[in-house]
């Protein structure tokens, strides 16, 4: 048997997903600017909670060891308790996403006393200002209050997790302090122009001087912050960053949406990259080891035209999502390449060509989205305030 | 003790929150306590692993596995990355 470097082995794909993202509902109380897969309203066709726990009994089998749970807002499905204690009952570890919306006091005590369940607060500013800008008015307010809730029950080392914006980004410092602060450890992402980020990406990606400024942060903090392995592309800077270091859409990636399609990435819900789903005979491990999509992505990739580039075996093309939806070829530049390749591409790119999402389930009521390349403070002038009227999922509980 | 020496005439085993999926490579563990993964490179190390609970100590593990003299201290120093992270513990004598 020929040994390859570990990352080779991953590129080629495992048996089991290394952890998967499993989101369990489109519906949200908010209507955050760049969601990644577009929530607002629950799809009627969502996994009852008996499929759920049928894919829960098949993650067990296949030894996934954890899901990163996520939505939409989780925690607003009726079944969300019901579901996280049946899967660490069955030795799947659970991380979930939240917005803090129903981390009372007495949920965060019954939290913490799990070693099996972590929590991810996103946050996306240090400043009410900037974050509620970006995730809707009283949500700064939300995720801290939640945190407080955290740290009083006793909860060690939750997540915070902030996805870096043009505004947020001469923050980390702050948002550095505001984890500490709750005992919490600090994870940043990378804005993808996926889900609602397809139109707000252009205004609020990171500047080419913020990335090099995001990359030597990372850098002097080392693995004190977490990353999701999401700044891959950074790597081309010098040294890589704490990871695996490469794409694992489809490799050791993938992700299960509140239908049960499954695709190869939570910022890739597109036709082109969905790959089955869990209702089908097979189930989801079917899907896994079987489908046409996830082999192809298996396969060695050649780098296209990047492969001349001295820093393609650091960088290895960067993400799969940022290029699809900005329109640039898969086997070519990231967008925010650090060599300044990407610029020229995106420039190439016909206005009005890039893909769009292949779903939406953005509240009807508050119009979050705005013309690609806006000032962001303009566009949210514009919206009304998140409440809880008639169409909203949460209309009725008590959040 | 350094995070590249790890007492090999010690009995060791998995700490009982550690599951192990075995891969091409070797293997993954993950630790449900402090919900890390650490990645088992060779399928040598994984039978080390292994055998850690029934073995007399982590050398006769390795002996056992067929690992040579001249790679004990590579192996030494793996399986101390895995005790620093709490992937494996020392046995009560």
């Amino acid at each position: 048997m020929t040994v390859l470097p570990l990352v080779d082995e991953f590129a080629l794909g495992l048996a089991s997903p290394i952890c998967l993202t499993w989101e369990l509902t489109y519906a949200c109380n908010l209507s955050c600017v760049h969601c990644l897969s577009s929530s607002g309203r629950r799809d009627p066709r969502e996994l009852t909670t008996e499929e759920c726990k049928r894919v829960i009994d098949t993650l067990e089998r296949m030894q996934v060891f954890y899901v990163n749970i996520g939505g939409g807002e989780p925690t607003v499905r009726p079944d969300f308790w019901e579901l996280i204690d049946y899967a660490t009952a069955h030795h799947v570890g659970v991380k979930f996403s939240t917005n803090g919306v129903k981390i009372t006091a007495e949920v965060a005590k019954r939290l913490a006393a799990s070693d099996y369940v972590d929590v991810q607060i996103s946050l996306d500013g240090a400043t009410a200002e900037v974050n509620d800008a970006v995730r809707g008015t009283g949500s700064f307010a939300t995720a801290i209050r939640a945190m407080e809730n955290l740290h009083a029950a006793g909860m060690r080392n939750f997540k915070l997790s902030v996805v870096c914006t043009r505004h947020n980004i001469g923050q980390l410092d702050e948002l550095k302090a505001i984890a500490d602060r709750y005992g919490a450890q600090l994870r940043l992402t990378r804005l993808r122009p996926s889900g609602r980020g397809v139109d707000t990406w252009g205004g609020l990606h990171l500047l080419p001087r913020q990335q090099r400024e995001l990359y030597d942060w990372l850098v002097a903090h080392g693995e004190n912050v977490l990353t999701g392995d999401s700044f891959f592309h950074l790597a081309a800077y010098g040294q890589a960053l704490p990871g695996l270091n490469l794409c694992g859409a489809g490799r050791v990636v993938c992700l299960i949406d509140p239908v049960g399609d499954v695709y190869a990435c939570p910022f890739a819900i597109h036709e082109n990259f969905l790959a089955g789903n869990v209702r089908e005979p097979g189930g989801f491990q079917d899907v896994w080891q079987t489908s046409e999509l996830f082999a192809d992505l298996r396969r060695p990739q050649t780098g296209g035209a990047c492969r001349s580039c001295s820093s393609y075996d650091a960088c290895r093309g960067g993400c799969m999502a940022a290029k699809f939806f900005t329109g640039l070829p898969l086997d070519g530049p990231d967008p925010e390449c650090v060599k300044g390749h990407g610029e020229p591409a995106l420039a190439a790119v016909g206005a009005g060509s890039a893909p769009r999402p292949s779903l939406d389930h953005s509240h009807r009521t508050a119009p979050a989205t705005a013309p690609a390349g806006a000032v962001h403070l303009t566009i949210l002038d514009r919206r009304p305030p998140v409440s809880a009227c008639e169409e909203n999922p949460l209309a009725g509980l008590d959040i | 003790m350094s995070t590249d020496t790890l007492d090999l005439d010690a009995g060791w085993r998995l700490h009982p929150q550690v599951a192990i999926r075995p891969e091409r490579f070797g293997a993954l563990l993950y630790h449900f306590g402090t919900r890390t993964l650490s990645f088992v490179k060779t399928p040598t190390l994984l039978d080390v692993v292994q055998r850690l609970a029934t073995a007399g100590s982590a050398r006769v593990a390795c002996v056992e596995a067929g690992v040579t003299p001249v790679e004990m201290p590579s192996y030494e120093k793996a399986l101390a990355a895995l005790a620093s992270s709490k992937m494996i513990i020392e046995r009560a004598a």
